[in-house]
C-alpha cells in the first residue's frame, strides 16, 4: 500500500501497489460496497440517444424522478434520423418522429445538453463525445448503447447499459455493479501494410470466439496498440462488446493528450495541467496482474472479412469458408458453402459508416483507394460520415468529391444502415460489404447478407464488385 | 418489479450459440417510445414467415403447439449478445418468459434481465443440452423447476446447482426496485460527489 496525495493536498487516496488501469478507475469511482457485495460506482458522464434515451427520459417523467446532475448528461440524435441531405424530423422509419420529438422534449425539460438534428456537432454518439472532448481519461461514462466501450480508447471506463440502468444512472449518478475480472490483450510487434484496427479486433474475436471476453474488462496493450492513432484505438475498443466484454480500454498516452487538447469540453486552461498530471498516473503499473492475458503477434494478422452471421465468423480475406457442420444455419443464410473462397464473392452494396469506422482517418483511407476510380457498375455504394464535423472536415479536404466521383452516395451523419430499424435498408438477400460491427441476420435489411471488413477492404471491394484484398490496391 | 422465487414451467430449447438481441427483437419491431407492446415482436425474424408480417412460421420451435405455454428458454452460449436494447427483455417478459438457461449471457442483457424480474440462469453447456434433450421428449410433462433461493434447477430427474451474484439474487427474490434501493444511500453519494468536485475540479 502507498498513500498518494493530490496536488492540492485535499484528499488522500490509498492505492494498492501495482494496479491495472481498470483497478485504478474502479477504485476512483467506488462510492461504497453494499452488504451483498454490490459496488456502487459513481458515474461522471451519461450519454443518451433518441432510440433508447427517449424511453428512459419519459419513464423518469412518469415516475416523477429527476436527473441528479443534468449538466453531465448529453443527448445525441443518431439512431433513427435520416441521413439524406434534406432530412427533417420526419423519418423514413415509420414513427421515427415520435422518438426524435420525445428526446428533444425530454432533454429540454430535464435541462440536458442536446446535439440536435440541426446542430453542426450532430452525429453518432461515440464519434461526437470524443470530438467534443466529453470523454476523458479517468472518467466513468455510460450510455444505453452497447458500443459505448468505444470511448474506453481514452483510458475512460465506458460501457453500454440498458434503459433501466440509464434511468438509475440519471437519477442517482451511480450504478450498481459487480466488479468484472480483468484481462489484458497484448498485440505485440507491428501490423503489416493494409492491416488496420478493424482487422485486429475481428482477428481476436475469430480466434477466441464471440463470448471470449465474457465477464472481463479488457485492456488493449502492446506495441501495435500504442502505434494506433486515437481514431483507430476507438475502432479497436468499439468491438469489445462483440467479444462480449464488459468493456475495452486503452491507457492514455501522449496521443490521447494531444487529441484532447483544446476540445470544447476538455479541461480549461487552468485545469489542463492538473488533469494531464492525473491522466499520466492512470496507466497500468509495472508488475500488475490480470485474471487473464492474451498475447497476439500482430504480424499474423491479415485483412479480415466475415463469412457468417456472428463477428466470430471472421477469416483472412485470402481464406476460404470453413468446414464446420455446426454452422450450417449461418452458411445457408449467407448462401455460402464450405471451401468457397471469400475473395471471390460478388457484392451488391458497399457501406462505409457507423461508430466503428466513419471517422476522418477512415474516410481518408477509403478515399485514397477510391481516388480517380469508379465503383463497379450496378453496385450501390454509400458513405455516411460519423458526425457532421467529420463530414465538414472531409469536404474541406475534398474527400466528398473523391467519394461521389467514384460513385458513392455522400450522406449527412447518423447510424444509418448499420441497422435496419424499419426505415432505409439494404435489399432482400443483398450481399453487403460493410465497415460496421454486426453481421447478424437481417441486421442491415431483410435477410441482407453482411460481410464485416475494414474501410480499406470495403473501398477496394466496391471498385471490383467482389470481396477484395485491399493490399492489391495499396 | 415482479419477484422471482420459484418457477415451474414449460421450457423451450433454442439450442444455438450467440442468440443476439437483434434476433430476440429486431430493431424494426421497436416502433414506439414505450416499454410495452413488444411481445408480438419477440423473435419476429424467426417466428413469422416474412419480415414485418405476422404469418406464423411453423418451423420455428417456439411456434410448435407443445411449446405454447413456454416460460423458460434453454439456449447456447452468449445468449443476448449484441445491442443493449432492453426491448429484448421487455419482449421476453411480455411473452411470458421468466427465465433463460444458457452457458453464458451478453453482459448488458443479463443486467437488463435482473432489472425486470427475469432470471438469466447460467449452467454448463452439457447440462443445458441434457436438459434440452429431456424436455424435447415431452415438454408439457417434463417441466423445469427453478428454485432461486436454493440456486437449484430440477429437470430430467437431476438437480443442477447454479451460481448467481448475491446482489442480483436479492434484487430478483425480493423484487426490489434498484433506484429506490440506491436512493437510500443518497447521502453517501452526495458526499462522494462533493469530494470529487474538489479532487477533479475540471469535471465540474
Amino acid at each position: 500500500m502507498v498513500l498518494l496525495e493530490d496536488s492540492r493536498g485535499l484528499a488522500q487516496i490509498r492505492v494498492d501497489m501495482a494496479q491495472t488501469i481498470f483497478d485504478k478507475l474502479w477504485q476512483e469511482h467506488l462510492v461504497e460496497i453494499q452488504d451483498d457485495g454490490t459496488a456502487l460506482i459513481y458515474i461522471d458522464r451519461i450519454f443518451l440517444h433518441e432510440r433508447t434515451g427517449s424511453i428512459a427520459l419519459s419513464s423518469l417523467q412518469s415516475d416523477d424522478r429527476e436527473v441528479f446532475c443534468p449538466e453531465h448528461v448529453f443527448c445525441c440524435m443518431d439512431h433513427i434520423v435520416d441521413t439524406y441531405p434534406d432530412r427533417s424530423d420526419d423519418t423514413t422509419m415509420p414513427s421515427g418522429r415520435d422518438f426524435i420529438v420525445a428526446t428533444r422534449q425530454g432533454a429540454h425539460d430535464a435541462g440536458l445538453t442536446l446535439f440536435d438534428l440541426d446542430d453542426p456537432r450532430q452525429g453518432i454518439v461515440h464519434v461526437v463525445s470524443p470530438e467534443q472532448g466529453i470523454v476523458q481519461p479517468g472518467v466513468t461514462l455510460v450510455c444505453p448503447d452497447s458500443h459505448t466501450c468505444t470511448q474506453g480508447a481514452f483510458g475512460a471506463l465506458a460501457w453500454g447499459i440498458g434503459s433501466s440502468e440509464a434511468e438509475h444512472a440519471l437519477v442517482t449518478k451511480t450504478l450498481r455493479l459487480n466488479k468484472p475480472k480483468s484481462m489484458r490483450i497484448r498485440f505485440d510487434g507491428a501490423l503489416s501494410a493494409g492491416v488496420s484496427a478493424k482487422d485486429m479486433i475481428l482477428y481476436l474475436i475469430a480466434q477466441f470466439g464471440a463470448a471470449g471476453g465474457s465477464g472481463y474488462a479488457i485492456e488493449f496493450a502492446g506495441a501495435a496498440v500504442r502505434d494506433l492513432c486515437m481514431e483507430a484505438r476507438m475502432t479497436l475498443c468499439n468491438m469489445a462488446v462483440e467479444f462480449s466484454a464488459f468493456t475495452g480500454l486503452i491507457a492514455p498516452d501522449h496521443k490521447t493528450i494531444e487529441y484532447l487538447r483544446g476540445r470544447a469540453y476538455s479541461p480549461a486552461d487552468t485545469y489542463w495541467d492538473d488533469a494531464v498530471r492525473y491522466w499520466s498516473q492512470l496507466p497500468t503499473d509495472e508488475g500488475a496482474s490480470f485474471d487473464r492475458e492474451i498475447v497476439i503477434d500482430s504480424a499474423d494478422i491479415e485483412p479480415q472479412v466475415t463469412w457468417g452471421t456472428s463477428p466470430e465468423h471472421a477469416i483472412p480475406v485470402t481464406g476460404t469458408v470453413p468446414l464446420d457442420n455446426a454452422q450450417a444455419k449461418a452458411l445457408r443464410y449467407m448462401n455460402l458453402k464450405p471451401g468457397d473462397a471469400i475473395a471471390q464473392q460478388s457484392i451488391d452494396c458497399a457501406f462505409i459508416g457507423s461508430c466503428t469506422n466513419a471517422r476522418i482517418s477512415d474516410l481518408r483511407l477509403a478515399a485514397s483507394i477510391l481516388k480517380g476510380k469508379k465503383v463497379r457498375t450496378g453496385l450501390r455504394a454509400i458513405c455516411v460520415p460519423g458526425s457532421m464535423q467529420v463530414k465538414a472536415q472531409a469536404e474541406k479536404e475534398g474527400l466528398d468529391k473523391l467519394f461521389t466521383a467514384a460513385g458513392f452516395e455522400w450522406r449527412a451523419s447518423g447510424c444509418s444502415m448499420c441497422f435496419f430499424a424499419g426505415g432505409e435498408h439494404f435489399g432482400f438477400q443483398q450481399r453487403v460489404i460493410s465497415t460496421t460491427n454486426r453481421n447478424f441476420e437481417s441486421r442491415q435489411g431483410p435477410q441482407t447478407r453482411t460481410h464485416l471488413a475494414s474501410p480499406a477492404t470495403v473501398a477496394a471491394s466496391a471498385l471490383t464488385g467482389f470481396i477484395t484484398d485491399p493490399r492489391e490496391m495499396l | 418489479m415482479d419477484s422471482f422465487v420459484q418457477h415451474l414451467g414449460v421450457a423451450v430449447p433454442l439450442m444455438r450459440d450467440n442468440v443476439d438481441t437483434d434476433a430476440i427483437i429486431p430493431s424494426r419491431e421497436m416502433k414506439r417510445v414505450s416499454k410495452k407492446g413488444l411481445g408480438e415482436g419477440l423473435f419476429a425474424g424467426w417466428r413469422y414467415r416474412e419480415i414485418g408480417g405476422r404469418e406464423i412460421n411453423h418451423d420455428f420451435t417456439l411456434n410448435q403447439a407443445r411449446y405454447r405455454d413456454a416460460s423458460i428458454i434453454l439456449s447456447g452460449k452468449n445468449f443476448g449478445c449484441g445491442s443493449s436494447r432492453e426491448h429484448a427483455v421487455w419482449a421476453l417478459a411480455e411473452y411470458g418468459i421468466r427465465a433463460v438457461v444458457a452457458p453464458s449471457f451478453g453482459t448488458i442483457f443479463a443486467n437488463n434481465c435482473i432489472r425486470n424480474g427475469l432470471l438469466p440462469l447460467v449452467l454448463d453447456a452439457p447440462d443445458v443440452e441434457k436438459m434440452s434433450a429431456w424436455v424435447e421428449e415431452d415438454p408439457t410433462a417434463n417441466k423445469v423447476l427453478i428454485n432461486l433461493p436454493d440456486q437449484v434447477v430440477s429437470a430430467s430427474g437431476s438437480e443442477f446447482t447454479f451460481q448467481i451474484d448475491a446482489g442480483a439474487k436479492r434484487m430478483l427474490v425480493e423484487g426490489l426496485d434498484a433506484i429506490s434501493l440506491t436512493q437510500m444511500r443518497q447521502q453517501k453519494i452526495e458526499q462522494f460527489h462533493r469530494k470529487r468536485q474538489v479532487l477533479r475540479p475540471w469535471l465540474y
